[in-house]
């Protein structure tokens, strides 16, 4: 077999005509067309490779980033934010010295095809993210959506996600805190698996992705570069999937999670040794993405003989090395004369390293293969100059008719009978059953730090064994609220987990983000997308949590159907004591359940409404930040003052759902009274946003009240914890043995 | 005076720091060992902690044992040392023959993590001296390869001479034969247990409970009494 020549700078100017795989790499011809005008020739092979994925949609975000500029546009003032959207994460100060880096991000595509090695690849890259920013991880989130859990394909890839979830992050030692499971047939063929992980660091520890200093240089370093995952970026995430088209199991990318443990532990040590100028971790779109990352962020150019990268595969071409995304590697700018040491901090650790370039005093970014120059590009032009898309989006015909389909018609419970069979089947319902065998899969004790793990209203994690200082993260994002109406979705989405932060008594500090979306090119799709943004920053801004970050993921859909908009939100929030925390979980007989906020009647999108009837239609939830801002204020407030004992947010299911989780888990029962003004159903179900339920304890409860009265919010008390049942007076009594029955035996019924 | 107690750092273990907590919660000294240094540093008793040694890769605790710390720690176990091993570090016990029996993957063949009963068997060991003999605790269990096992014969014999240190309570997580948690060596020097008793020292912690401690603090009172 006789090889092609090699494709060099030179032999590109000389062979204009030469026709180049553009389309089967992903290129639209316009955006060919344009990397032939910025360079005035036509690329080469392997600069047509680092284009191709760094201007997928995956990497360049090219659909959403007119929407995307809001969360900069309308950030909220905020002292907490040190490093904002840009970086690999954004990073939050969290008092005490210490900072916090946290995102989340998505690996869907992946893990419909191949879900054990698509989950975990997720846990490793957003792992990597919190690395590069020079922070220890301490912990992982990990929010997902299948389709109908009793559908023969969700048992193929649910346990699949879950073992790669638990595969690579129990193996890094990183305590899986939160998230959710969450089933819907829209999902189908289209899970969700989101990845999110908080790292801590201290202030003068945050490192940037820039390569900065000629004649530093710059050290690749993990694993070696095999055929695995190449187009990961550009093919598979960011088209629709299509039967008729061949497997794209090769793109998926294969995790090695002790490699990637030896990464922590030996890039930690190079930190605190202070070896470090710039860093970068390895992920969508592989050395392409981090040499002309680093270049673009710096202030000089660089230069990298791609011969030294050690290979797994040594017949891989010079385009496939620099598209693969292989697992487990970074990319270290470091000087000169410290590079000894850095190498010397990677053998101990037994990871390979190997300088590949360095740092120029110009603004190219050159590539050189045997000798060779293939790559001499505008590092900017590759990594941030990509084109920017400007999507027809138009409201959608149908959305009129289902807003008008008002779930609040629908039939209701007439019999207290009725009423108690359907609490239990809600109660049951694969969405709010205990996902308890799914969580038991994950390491929540690792780290010893871990102060609430799912099921939690937030996950904690204590920060300074000292002081008691910690940080709480919650996720949320309700598709068929989005579906409803996308603006408010996206900020019902952002209260809930600004709520649930609160809920545990921290107070929320900034947001990260991962919107999943169809598929751009449907002017529907991008109306949801463009109205969720939004309602984002508009909330966000109400909420002074600024946006530091997260993530886009289109092309959520298979032929036609496209996903139920789901814009999920992670809020991050900060407690001074860890030892002031809220759990979920009834804690003494006699305390007092208080309900906190208005309930009224809205049923659009609620769990009753797709548990009993299969329905889907109305408006969701008002959403009112201010009052979400007092309820949080409260919450905070009476969990530093000892005024609670167990908090719970009320979402999907309602208040029922709620009672019943914190009774389940604290072991003890309670006695309800519905209150003036409302009937048993609404009272039971409805999905009004703005509200917990409280257990107080007697002796603080004129204080409590007085509290809430002093500051204008509802707070009615609706009954006590007791007994081995949770029983409403007048209407029905379920004990916890049939409670516990019902929401622990659904998903091991359907998944074990 | 304290005792200076020796946590190995394996590549990929986990609970390396949590156990050094834990040795220092309970008023001793932690001392951090490198895998790669045959030095024990003179401490006084040595944990092997959980994680993923290596990766599990060949078989969990299957490395780990032929690494350089394992020769002098092996050698001096048998001369007296106390050795415990908690998860990966019970398999790395067993590998290296300082216990009896071996550990496969759950029965259920998924990662499992609990809350753990557990009845203490035997509270003679170096590091059971401050629990009861009999006395239920709950300690948190998480992993993916516990379920331990051995010939009948070993078994019989394990029970015989009261070296079953730890049986499962209510709920067997992993198919151990006779619900066996944790076991001792002849000289009852050397423990090995797949529960994490240093997850559980401190009361806001994890499952909130400090059933672990007493393991930490036994063998400080062994060593200063000794």
């Amino acid at each position: 077999m006789s090889r092609t020549p090699l494709d060099t700078v030179e032999h590109a100017a000389a062979t204009p005509d030469v026709e180049l795989p553009w389309a089967e790499l992903g290129l639209k011809k316009d955006e060919y067309e344009r990397v032939v005008e910025i360079l005035g020739r036509r690329p080469t092979g392997a600069e047509l490779a680092m284009y191709s994925v760094m201007w997928s949609e995956h990497c360049s975000y090219k659909s959403s980033k007119v929407h995307l500029r809001q969360f900069g546009e309308k950030a909220p003032q905020s002292d907490a934010l040190l490093v904002g959207i840009g970086e690999n994460a954004g990073v939050v100060d969290v008092g005490q010295g210490y900072a916090v880096t946290f995102k989340v991000e998505s690996h869907n595509h992946p893990s419909y095809v191949e879900p054990y090695q698509g989950a975990a690849t997720g846990v490793g890259g957003i792992v990597r993210d919190i690395i590069a920013m020079g922070a220890r991880p301490v912990a992982v989130v990990d929010p997902l959506r299948f389709g109908a859990a009793d559908h023969p394909d969700t048992k193929r890839v649910l346990p699949g996600v879950v073992a790669g979830i638990g595969g690579y992050g129990n193996c890094l030692g990183l305590p899986n805190i939160g998230g959710e499971v969450v089933f819907d047939a829209c999902y189908q063929g289209n899970p969700l698996v989101n990845a999110g992980a908080i790292g801590v660091m201290r202030h003068e520890d945050i490192h940037l992705a820039k390569a900065s200093g000629a004649g530093n240089k710059v050290i690749l370093y993990g694993a070696r570069t095999g055929g695995d995952g190449i187009g990961g970026a550009s093919i598979l995430a960011s088209e629709t999937f299509d039967d008729a088209k061949p497997s794209k199991r090769p793109a998926v990318q294969v995790g090695d999670p002790f490699q990637e443990k030896l990464l922590i532990e030996c890039t930690l040590e190079a930190f605190r040794e202070k070896l470090v100028v710039g860093i970068q971790d390895l992920g969508a779109a592989g050395l392409s993405c981090a040499t002309s990352e680093l270049a673009s962020n710096g202030s000089g150019g660089m230069r990298v003989t791609l011969d030294d990268v050690p290979l797994r595969d040594s017949t891989l071409s010079p385009e496939e090395i620099l598209m693969s995304e292989s697992q487990e590697r970074m990319c270290a700018v470091v000087e000169p004369e410290k590079v000894d040491r850095f190498l010397e901090i990677c053998e101990k650790w037994d990871v390979i390293a190997t300088v590949i370039g360095e740092v120029t005093d110009g603004d190219r970014l050159e590539i050189f293969w045997h000798g060779e120059k293939i790559v001499d590009v505008n590092p900017r032009t590759v990594a941030h100059e990509g084109p920017v898309y400007e999507r027809p989006y138009a409201r959608p015909e149908w959305q009129d008719a289902l807003q008008a389909d008002d779930a609040n018609k629908l039939p209701r419970p007439e019999t207290p009978d009725e009423l108690k069979d359907q609490v239990r089947r809600l109660v049951a319902s694969p969405n709010q059953a205990s996902k308890k065998w799914i969580t038991s899969q994950y390491d929540h004790f690792v780290q010893g730090n871990t102060v609430l793990a799912q099921p939690e209203d937030s996950g904690m994690i204590r920060v300074d064994e000292q002081t008691g200082l910690g940080v709480a993260i919650a996720t949320d994002g309700n598709g068929r609220y989005a579906k409803l109406d996308p603006y408010a979705g996206a900020q019902l989405a952002l209260a809930e987990a600004y709520r649930n932060v609160a809920t545990t008594g921290a107070k929320p500090l900034a947001v990260s983000d991962c919107l999943n979306f169809g598929s751009p090119e449907d002017p529907a799709v991008m109306w949801q997308f463009a109205e969720a943004v939004r309602g984002l920053a508009d909330g966000c801004q109400q909420l002074g949590t600024p946006v530091t970050g997260g993530n886009v993921s289109l092309y959520n859909q298979t032929g036609e159907a496209a996903i139920h908009p789901t814009p999920v939100v992670a809020v991050l929030g900060v407690i001074d004591d860890v030892a002031r925390r809220t759990p979920v979980a009834f804690q003494e007989e006699g305390q007092l359940l208080y309900l906190l906020g208005d309930t009224r009647e809205e049923f659009g999108g609620s769990a009753w409404s797709q548990v009993i009837h299969d329905h889907l239609g109305g408006l969701p939830p008002q959403v009112d930040l201010e009052r979400e801002r007092l309820l949080a204020e409260i919450l905070i407030s009476a969990s530093r003052d000892g005024m609670i004992d167990s908090a719970h947010d009320l979402s999907d299911g309602g208040l029922v759902q709620a009672v019943v989780e914190s009774a389940l888990l604290g072991g003890k029962g309670a006695r309800l009274v519905v209150p003036d003004g409302l009937d048993a159903f609404t009272f039971l179900f409805s999905e009004s946003a703005g509200r917990a339920v409280v257990a107080v304890p007697r002796s603080e409860e004129l204080r409590f009240n007085d509290m809430c009265g002093a500051r204008g919010l509802p707070a009615t008390r609706i009954g006590v914890v007791d007994g081995d049942a949770v029983e409403v007076q007048g209407e029905f009594s379920l004990t916890l043995a049939e409670l516990r029955e019902a929401h622990e035996g659904t998903i091991p019924a359907l998944l074990a | 005076m304290t005792a200076r107690i020796g946590v190995v750092t394996f590549p990929g273990s986990l609970d390396d720091r949590d156990t050094q907590r834990a040795i220092r919660l309970a008023g001793a000294e932690p001392v951090a060992l490198w895998h790669k240094d045959k030095d024990l540093k003179q401490v006084d008793a040595v944990v092997l902690c959980g994680g993923f040694s290596y990766g599990d890769y060949l078989r969990a605790g299957a490395i780990a044992r032929f690494s350089p710390v394992m020769g002098s720690l092996i050698e001096q176990a048998k001369a007296g040392l106390p050795v415990l091993g908690i998860c990966n570090g019970f398999q790395i016990l067993t590998e290296a023959h300082l216990l009896p029996g071996a550990m496969l993957g759950n029965d259920h063949l998924h990662f499992i993590c609990r809350d753990q009963k557990l009845r203490v068997e035997n509270a003679e060991t170096s590091w059971t001296g401050d629990y009861r003999q009999g006395q239920e605790i709950h300690i948190p269990l998480k992993n993916m390869d516990g379920r331990y096992v051995a010939d009948e014969y070993t078994l019989d014999k394990l029970e015989a001479e009261g070296r079953v240190v730890f049986r499962y309570l209510d709920f067997n997580p992993n198919g151990s034969l006779r619900d066996i948690a944790g076991i001792t060596n002849e000289a009852g020097n050397v423990v090995g247990l797949m529960p994490h008793p240093e997850h559980a020292v401190e009361p806001l912690i994890g499952t909130g409970r400090t059933d672990g401690l007493p393991f930490f603090t036994s063998i400080l009172k062994k060593l200063v009494n000794a």
